[in-house]
Order: C-alpha cells, then structure tokens, then sequence
C-alpha cells in the first residue's frame, strides 16, 4: 500500500522528458499499448493524466512486477511474440518507446504495431547524430553512446537506425507519418524541419505513424 | 455470524458449516447433493460493506489449513508466507477465507464423510464430482458468510482451476483473479499421470471396491505409490538431480536388490508413506476425476475466448520456468484468449527451478506479485479496512 501511495500522486516533472512528448501526444480516453513498457511509468502516467485504457507488454519480470505494483495490466513476454497474439485494432495508439533497435525485424514489429493500433508512436536512438558519426570517423570505432552503452558484442539493441533510415523504412512499407520530430540530449523537441537537420542533430527521432 | 463481526486476527478460526439444506447443490453430472457440509478456516476481519474478502482455493491435496498449525497433521499451513499480517494476503486488511474443496477429506462432505440418508460413509456412493462444484460449495458458503463480491480469488494449479472457473461462471461475485501454475483444461497427459494413480489405488486387494472403511484394512500400498507417481510431476528433472543426482542412500555401494538405494527412492517412498496417513484414498481417486474432467472451455463451444468474453474481473496470472506439469505455455494460451476480448490481465512467468511446486515454496517474486497487485488493486477500488 504504501509502495503504491508512493507512486500515485504523479506529477508532469516525474516522467523522463521523451515519455512526456508521447504522453501529450495521446488524447483522453485512449486505448494505449506499450511495447516495451518497462516498470510502467509512461502507463501509469497516462492513466492518471489522460484516463487512458492502458496495456504493456514487457520482457523482464522485474519491470512486470514493478507495473502490476502500479495497477497496470501488463503481459511479460517477448514483443515481437506476444504483439502478433493481439487482435487487429485492439489499440488506439501502440507506443515502442527506446525498443525498435532492440527488435530482430523491425520493420515486421512496425506492421504489427499498425495491425493491432489505428496509430503508433514510435521512438528510437538516431545514430545519424553527428557525435555518434564523428565518434566512427575520429575513432574507427562502433559508437557506444551514453544512454546505450553497451559494446557491440552483446548489446541487444542489435539494429541501429538513423532517422533518415526510419523516414525510408516507412516509406517502403506504405506507412504514413503523421508527425515526425527530433530530440535533442536533454530531450527538447528540435525545432528544424529540414530531415537533413534533424538527422544530424537530434539525438532521438519520434514519430507517429498511421496506415495510409 | 460470528466470524463476519469478529476480529479473528492472524490465528484464525476454522468450523465446518452445514449448507443446501433448503437449496440443494445441483452437480455437474445431475446429481443433488444436500444438505453438503463446508469445512473452512479464516483470518482477519471482515470489513462493513464486506468487501475485503479474499478467497483461496487449495490444490489436490491442500486442506483448509492454508495458515497456521494443521490439526491433524501438526505441520505449519501450506501457505504461511503468501498469508497473514503483513504480508500479500494480508490479514491486517483482508478477510481471508480457505475451504476444504467438495469431495476431500479434511471435515467438508467427500467420500470419507457420513452420507446423511444412510448413516455411514459414502464410499463410492458420493457422486463424482468436478471443479465446478467444489466451487458450487464454495458459493454456498460465500453467500452463508453474506459477502456478495469477493475482492479476490487465489489458487495455484488445482487451486488455480478453482480461480478460474470463479472467474468464468460467477464473475459478477469476484474483482480480481489469481490463478498459479495452472491451466485451462487437463491435457492427455495429465490424465495420463492421474490415472496411474487411480489404478494404484484400485489394484491395492485392501481397497475392497472403495469399501475399506468398512473393513480394518487400508489401501495405504496405492495411494503411496499413486502419491509416489504423482510427486514426480510436481518436480523438476533439474531439481531432482541437483537434490539427490544419484546419490546413494546410506550406503556405499549398490546392494544389488530392490530395497532403496537411491536417496531418491527413499525419498519418494517417504512422501507416499506420510501421505497415507493424512489423505482419504477415495478422495485421491474423486478429486483427481474432478480435474481430468476440468475444462473451462468446455461450456463455451470449446472456445477459451468465448469463455472470457465480457469479463470484468482483473486477471494476475503466474507460471514458473520449470513447471511441465502445467507449463507456462498453457498459461499463456489463457492471457492470449483474455487479451482477445480486451480484459485486464497481467502475466508473469517466475524464474524457478523448483517444477510445479514452486508455488508452494518460498517464491520472493510471487508474493512481491500478489502483494504489489492486490495492494494496487485495494486502493483503486477503495477497499476499507476493517
């Protein structure tokens, strides 16, 4: 109880600073699943803030158990498995938050997220980032980044994108972007609308996708 | 009703009521049973609006014992560290409820129990019986303790049927299901498994047709070895061999005849030996029946999506790594048909090497489980305390 009391009384600041530039893109009401929902926090938030339907899916038992500690209803399991046990649009929006390099095929989990949702917002780390170019330049090196430092021998994030890839990828598949963005390190939206830009500087790529 | 007002506290306090007097139990199989007695045990304190009552719902050879000293066998409760103060099932907050299922044999009515018309037991005059009846009793004695809603439902494996037929057939009565590496139908093989172990009641000559109360003799040879078969599934290859490998039971080298000379033989003729003593072999072969019969899709065309459908309960569902008697596959195949229609389900499969009865044991990351759920669950629907 006392666990839960705890994590009850949300505010905006408690979300990390991309979790929230999802959460406002999620209307009241929503049917939500998180792919990939980790201990729960973006779930919780949107349940409290925007009354949303909320559902995850999550891989480490640890992370199950911190969310169902929150309320949540959360399935453990691998993604790619258990997202094709859906039923077509079960899901107003799909949410892969940070989990779309971590996929063995991410473009099959990109159908898959649209089969099971009218939208997805997707979010990924963009190694067009000029540091992580400069870092393969200068070093010769595979880029080991704060937020995913991992060397390339056993880290799980098995396959990195840009955000001019991803652009490319959802054009190939027929799938629509409704709204693209860049982030930077401190995760603030970066303001360019130029893709050449956005994929030099921004740190993260964050896109809602639709079926056309 | 005395246990509804009363604090009773972490102790508890067990009786057997007697139920359907005026309202008969109508069986699966068309039978009536009435009147049925209940033998169950209760901890803490029912609260005003009577909704902080959780139920739990026992194994094949689980008793109503599930906390607190067994009086018959003078052993520890099978499940002291998931109830009680503090703890997931917490007797500071819940009214905690354990029955003897229909058809066992620790004081509710089964085949060891006095059939009312005759005087004397019914042997295998007590009708056969399902999973659904047991909970058919049960029924009876939540509307006896005048709770309308139960705030949970808990079981592992049988116990877990139980939860799930609650959740299926009487949802509107329950907000919450947890059901332990369980399943949604016995398969082949667990059929298989229990008929081994009827057959070895069956075969022992001291049975006399399911008639030994009447003689001085007791079919302890096949129960032990029905317990002995049965014991297997509930262990793992992985933990067997990591307790016993092929060790040798107090002696040094292999004797060269059938006595036991592996600590695993031993050990497994201890579990059939100390069973008898406890449990009715007439029992054994009615509640193993119950779950071969046992399939929640059954009513509902075969379709486990069909049987969930419009479900308002929340589902917690658990399974354990190295459980092949219902493995974590079975359960998974009730989340898919429960996230089908759309209800609230969580699921965690537990890292353990312990096999089927994981559940039993000391789990740190279930009772976390339970207890972060139903904590969540107590505040998001406003249970008071008592």
């Amino acid at each position: 109880m006392n666990q839960k009391s705890k994590n009850m009384h949300h505010r905006a600041s408690d979300i990390r600073v991309d979790l929230l530039l999802i959460a406002n893109m999620i209307p009241e009401g929503a049917r939500v699943l998180d792919v990939g929902c980790g201990d729960g926090d973006l779930l919780e938030y949107l349940r409290q803030e925007k009354k949303v339907d909320a559902r995850g899916i999550e891989l480490s038992p640890e992370g199950v158990q911190q969310s169902v500690a929150k309320g949540l209803s959360v399935i453990q399991g691998n993604a790619e498995e258990e997202i094709s046990h859906f039923p077509d649009n079960s899901f107003d929006y799909v949410i892969l938050s940070q989990t779309l390099q971590a996929m063995s095929r991410p473009d099959r989990i990109l159908e898959e997220l649209l089969r099971v949702g009218k939208r997805a917002i997707v979010s990924f780390p963009n190694f067009g980032n000029w540091r992580v170019r400069l870092h393969l330049m200068l070093k010769g090196r595979m880029p080991v980044t704060k937020s995913l430092d991992y060397p390339w021998y056993s880290t799980p994030n098995i396959h990195f994108c840009t955000i001019r890839d991803f652009v490319d990828l959802c054009d190939e598949l027929g799938i629509k972007i409704e709204k693209g963005m860049a982030i930077n390190s401190t995760g603030g939206k970066i303001s360019f609308q130029s893709l050449l830009l956005s994929n030099f500087l921004g740190t993260q790529g964050l896109y809602v996708i639709t079926r056309s | 009703m005395t246990v509804a007002t009363e604090n009773i506290g972490e102790d508890g306090f067990a009786e057997v009521v007697t139920l359907g007097e005026n309202d008969p139990l109508r069986l699966t199989s068309g039978e009536i049973l009435s009147p049925i007695k209940v033998a169950y045990k209760c901890w803490g304190k029912l609260n005003e609006d009577k909704s902080n009552a959780i139920l739990i719902c026992h194994a094949l050879t689980g008793d109503q014992y599930a906390r607190g000293q067994n009086p018959i066998t003078g052993k520890e409760g099978w499940w002291p560290k998931l109830i009680g103060p503090g703890l997931a099932a917490d007797t500071n907050k819940y009214f905690v409820i354990c029955p003897n299922v229909l058809g066992s044999c620790s004081g509710t009515s089964g085949p060891k129990e006095n059939n009312p018309e005759t005087g004397e037991p019914y042997g295998l005059d007590f009708p056969v019986i399902t999973i659904a009846d047991m909970v058919g009793a049960q029924v009876k004695l939540i509307d006896h303790l005048g709770i309308d809603v139960l705030f949970s439902v808990i079981g592992g494996s049988m116990g877990g049927m139980q939860v799930l037929h609650w959740a299926v057939n009487h949802k509107e009565r329950l907000n919450t299901a947890i059901p332990i590496a369980s399943t949604w139908r016995h398969s082949a093989q667990n059929i298989a498994f229990h008929e081994v172990g009827r057959q070895a009641i069956m075969a022992d000559p001291s049975w006399h047709g399911g008639r030994y109360f009447e003689t001085d003799e007791r079919p302890h040879a096949g129960l032990s070895v029905a317990r002995m078969a049965a014991h297997i599934t509930y262990m793992s290859e992985g933990s067997l061999t990591a307790k016993f490998g092929r060790n040798l039971q107090d002696r040094e080298k292999l004797t060269f005849g059938f006595d036991a000379d592996f600590q695993i033989e031993s050990y497994l003729r201890y579990q059939g030996i100390s069973f008898v003593d406890r449990f009715d072999a007439n029992s054994y072969l009615y509640i193993t029946r119950a779950m071969d019969y046992y399939d929640i899709s059954a009513d509902f065309d075969g379709s486990l999506t069909k049987a969930f459908e419009g479900t308002s309960v929340k589902y917690c569902i658990m399974s354990f790594t190295s459980d092949w008697l219902y493995t974590t596959a079975e359960s998974r195949e009730i989340v898919r048909a429960l996230n089908a229609v759309g209800a609230n389900v969580s699921f965690v499969e537990i890292d353990m090497d312990k096999g089927h009865d994981s559940f039993l044991l000391d789990c740190s990351e279930m009772f976390k489980i339970v207890s972060g759920f139903l904590a969540a669950e107590a505040q998001e629907s406003g249970i008071r305390l008592p």
